[in-house]
């Protein structure tokens, strides 16, 4: 409501905690260890985290594409796969056919972003198997400026999910038929799902010169 | 002043909405039109954008938990559930039979809310206006329900983390199950209304068809995947609260056309009214909260959880990083995915079908744009 100038984005009030992004790769969970010896040792919290998956689907991908596929964990019955960009497609392929268990639904497609890491963002798909009634996660690693390949040849459904994560993340896709942003206005500057996008964060420029007013918040 | 392509029969492209009553909000579809006929479309969204994944990221599982209420406003409660659910999966969380039993009939009251709310809207986009004030008369009782329970009719927040707030109040299964006696002679009404009305046929019947493999293709999900003759429920697939103890059946269509998905929707009140019954039955006084802390910190790691919203298959990733806050919440709306099957279910038909097709959709574009 206020036509007050917005605090610059960086010093604004901290509504936003800045929060302690996981080392890369390493599960950070050091509490119980760190030696304390006056207390007595607290009772041995049992690590939760994901464990190696295996699977014949898994050894069926690993003997058709040697090199492709990387980390393979499963948390919650939940596995979970990370592949490298150059074999993304023939994987997906593979998995949608017959033998590679008829995963057709695309469920979702999204990403994270990690700052810290080499390769920012984890690209993610969901499959689903009406066949098998499965699950699977694809997980891809894509660096600051790597196009990704589309998927929307073999997902249909896949065309405003990769305009999603586009628009969110600034993820571009190589081969998709229409990229371009789908939530945001078409002129707006920057990837709100970014760490490092503030929440107070706008456009403003877009918002003066299209809304008539200085700012949205 | 006209000239010779005055009258010409060029294509034309026009907008529907944002703002226009059968958008069901502010939903922009670009038309390319040949007369009145459709030649091809495009969706323009994002007018509701709020940011909720963004929001997620700055506030703690548990402030988080009312934000979901406002993406599908008239299905808060399975929101809310999905989401809790998510939260509890990641952590490993065990919910006592009794919350299981108490968000199973508040979630299928909520499914046949939602689909009261559909019905009455797209009968009234379509011509029929009658219906909309019977639905909404029975979507009435419904939320007198959910005030009595946590005090709210449309954003309920009515689960938390591990179970419930509130255990159920004197008199709840009593309510619920006259609620369900009233329900069911008003849902033949309704039938008697449209199902065989000619008018109703003729504006339903044929449009916007959708064969069961491009809805998979399109990932579509919910009654418009049924329609199609696809018999897939997540509350059956992958069951989660105690779906697995009840017994319900899949209703599915067969031309997945607009009808059908109108006869599946019908058919699925009466199921989810068969599931209220069982529940309450087996509803047994007992603890309403599992075993959470005070504060929510679950381990590093990731999950997908999914449900049957009214509307399709509402999923939840949640990323954590071990911290109090979700590193990352990725909500999968079913209204934004099945949205995008428009532009195939319109092609070739009429300017008027447009409107049919998007009631039939069921989307909220609260849930779109999120």
């Amino acid at each position: 409501m206020s036509d007050e100038p917005k605090a610059p984005p960086s010093g604004g009030p901290s509504e936003t905690p800045a929060k302690p992004v996981p080392a890369q790769g390493t599960p950070a969970s050091p509490p119980p260890k760190a030696a304390a010896p006056p207390k007595p040792p607290p009772p041995p919290k049992p690590a939760v985290k994901p464990d190696p998956w295996s699977s014949p689907l898994l050894d069926e991908m690993q003997k058709r594409f040697p090199g492709a596929v990387g980390e393979a964990v499963i948390f919650r019955s939940q596995p979970s796969i990370t592949l490298t960009r150059g074999s993304l497609l023939g994987i997906c392929e593979f998995l949608k056919s017959d033998e590679g268990g008829e995963y057709t639904l695309l469920t979702d497609e999204t990403a994270v972003d990690y700052p810290k890491r080499e390769k920012r963002f984890e690209v993610i798909y969901h499959l689903y198997s009406f066949k098998r009634n499965d699950r699977l996660r694809l997980k891809l690693l894509v660096g600051e400026g790597d196009k990704v390949p589309s998927v929307v040849g073999l997902w249909p459904t896949a065309n405003w999910l990769e305009r999603e994560v586009f628009d969110m993340f600034g993820v571009e896709y190589e081969g998709h038929p229409d990229m371009k942003r789908i939530l945001l206005p078409d002129g707006w500057t920057g990837h709100p799902l970014r760490k490092d996008y503030d929440i107070l964060r706008q456009d403003d420029a877009w918002v003066q010169s299209n809304l008539g007013i200085k700012s949205g918040q | 002043m006209p000239d010779a392509t005055y009258l010409d029969a060029n294509e034309l492209v026009i907008n529907m909405g944002p703002q226009h009553p059968a958008t069901h909000g502010v939903l922009r579809v670009k038309l390319k039109l040949d007369g009145e006929k459709v030649l091809g479309s495009e969706s323009v969204i994002g007018y509701l954008h709020r940011g909720i994944e963004k929001i997620a990221e700055n506030r703690t599982y548990t402030q988080f938990a009312p934000y979901t209420d406002r993406m599908d406003y008239v299905a808060a409660v399975t929101n809310g559930m999905g989401y809790v659910e998510a939260v509890e999966k990641l952590m490993g969380v065990e919910v006592p039979p009794r919350a299981q039993y108490t968000r199973m009939i508040l979630a299928e009251l909520q499914r046949i809310a939602s689909h009261l709310l559909w019905l009455g809207t797209h009968a009234l986009d379509i011509g029929a206006m009658t219906p909309v004030f019977y639905t909404f008369r029975e979507r009435e009782e419904i939320l007198k329900i959910f005030e009595n329970y946590c005090g709210a009719r449309l954003t309920t927040h009515a689960f938390r983390i591990g179970g419930l707030q509130y255990d159920l109040y004197d008199g709840f299964e009593r309510e619920v199950l006259k609620f369900c006696d009233y329900f069911l002679p008003k849902c033949d009404e309704y039938e008697t209304l449209l199902t065989t009305n000619r008018i109703w046929l003729k504006r339903t019947k044929g449009v916007g068809v959708i064969s069961g493999a491009d809805a998979i293709a399109l990932g579509v999900t919910g009654p418009v995947l049924r329609g199609s003759g696809v018999k897939w429920d997540v509350r059956k697939a992958q069951p989660y609260e105690a779906y697995d103890k009840v017994e319900f059946e899949i209703p599915t269509g067969q031309n997945g056309d607009t009808y059908d998905r109108y006869v599946v929707r019908i058919k699925e009140m009466h199921q989810s009214v068969r599931i209220i019954r069982q529940c309450v039955e087996r509803i047994a006084p007992g603890p309403i909260m599992g075993k959470v802390g005070k504060v929510i910190k679950p381990p590093v790691a990731e999950v997908y959880h999914s449900i049957e919203a009214p509307k399709g298959e509402l999923g939840y990733f949640v990323v954590s990083d071990g911290s109090t806050h979700p590193y990352r919440v990725r909500v999968r709306p079913p209204s934004f995915v099945n949205l995008q099957a428009l532009d195939t279910m319109i092609r070739g038909h009429l300017v008027a079908d447009v409107v049919a097709v998007i009631g039939t959709l069921d989307i909220v574009l609260g849930e779109v744009d999120r």
